[in-house]
């Protein structure tokens, strides 16, 4: 009896969608809702405060992580682009290159953390630094999740390229689309945190 | 979305400018920061406008937001109708008014309080 999952590759009839897509927007829609009341959280937090430290976080490793992120950004997509072009050996150079680069991000993290935690500068210190390692932190292990996923499909869940071409391009377009929306994420929490 | 190899080829080149856009605006938001702009409020104004330039830019080319399907749209209308409620949720924190004292209007505020 055939157990395949349907819609994994074709399209539904009734959304024009594979189910994989709606699936993972929805899971995005639901993150935006995460993050959001934390953002909102922060407003309450800083509107409240009678003073908002200023110059406390180092603004050039926030850059650079930017930078990163926005990079990764890029090779995430020309993954998935090459794969649409079949060329699996380009897809993997640019996959492996975003996983590094998540990497890097998490080392200048760990850095920025260290520094911090040294000074005995806690989450516990003052409400903006709180407030700074609940979404950072949150935002961290959001990467965390992301270099896993991909870490699998460097490895082991290449496999499916050979037998199902068309779902591994899927896969890895889900994977892009969670990663592009950790940008977006970052590309907000930099200037919120490091300088404003 | 429009993903045949062809396409998708041709969209290369965008997705590479993309990527150096957003750079400059990273370096852009950065030296505003630098400069030190006399307004606090003009400062964050910028800011902020920069972000979601640059995030509109990620959502609309490397998510392919610019070209997607009714549902996703649906699904993204109703997150959005979510999100901006929950940015509200801050103003309705200045307006909770238990426990503070509010005088009746014409009363001078000795009167009210029984003096």
């Amino acid at each position: 009896m055939d157990m395949n999952i349907p819609y994994t590759v074709e399209e539904r009839p009734d959304s024009g969608l594979a189910n994989g897509k709606l699936g993972i927007w929805l899971f995005l829609a639901s993150e935006v809702m995460l993050f959001g009341a934390l953002f909102s959280t922060y407003i309450i937090l800083r509107t409240g405060a009678v003073e908002w430290p200023h110059g406390e976080l180092n603004v050039w490793l926030g850059a650079i992580n930017t930078v990163i992120l926005i990079t990764s950004s890029v090779t995430m997509v020309m993954a998935w682009a090459n794969l649409k072009m079949h060329d699996f050996g380009k897809h993997r150079m640019y996959l492996i290159a975003t996983f590094v680069l998540a990497g890097v991000f998490l080392v200048n993290k760990y850095f920025e953390y260290a520094d911090h935690f040294g000074k005995g500068e806690g989450p516990w210190h003052s409400t903006f630094l709180a407030i700074y390692f609940t979404l950072t932190g949150l935002h961290g292990l959001h990467i965390l999740g992301g270099m896993v996923v991909m870490a699998y499909f460097i490895g082991p869940g290449a496999k499916l390229w050979k037998k199902n071409p068309d779902q591994f391009t899927n896969r890895i377009e889900y994977t892009g689309l969670y990663w592009h929306f950790v940008d977006l994420v970052w590309i907000f929490l930099f200037p919120v945190l490091y300088l404003l | 979305m429009h993903s045949d190899p062809a396409s998708v080829k041709a969209s290369l080149g965008k997705y590479w400018m993309i990527g150096g856009a957003l750079l400059v605006f990273t370096v852009i938001t950065v030296a505003v920061n630098l400069v030190h702009l006399s307004s606090v409020a003009l400062a964050i104004t910028i800011a902020l406008i920069i972000a979601c330039m640059k995030g509109s830019m990620v959502a609309s080319v490397f998510m392919h937001l610019s070209n997607e399907k009714k549902w996703i749209y649906g699904a993204l209308i109703l997150t959005v109708i979510g999100f901006i409620v929950l940015m509200t949720v801050p103003l309705f924190t200045t307006m909770d008014t238990i426990g503070t004292h509010s005088p009746a209007i014409g009363i001078p505020e000795s009167h009210a309080a029984g003096h």
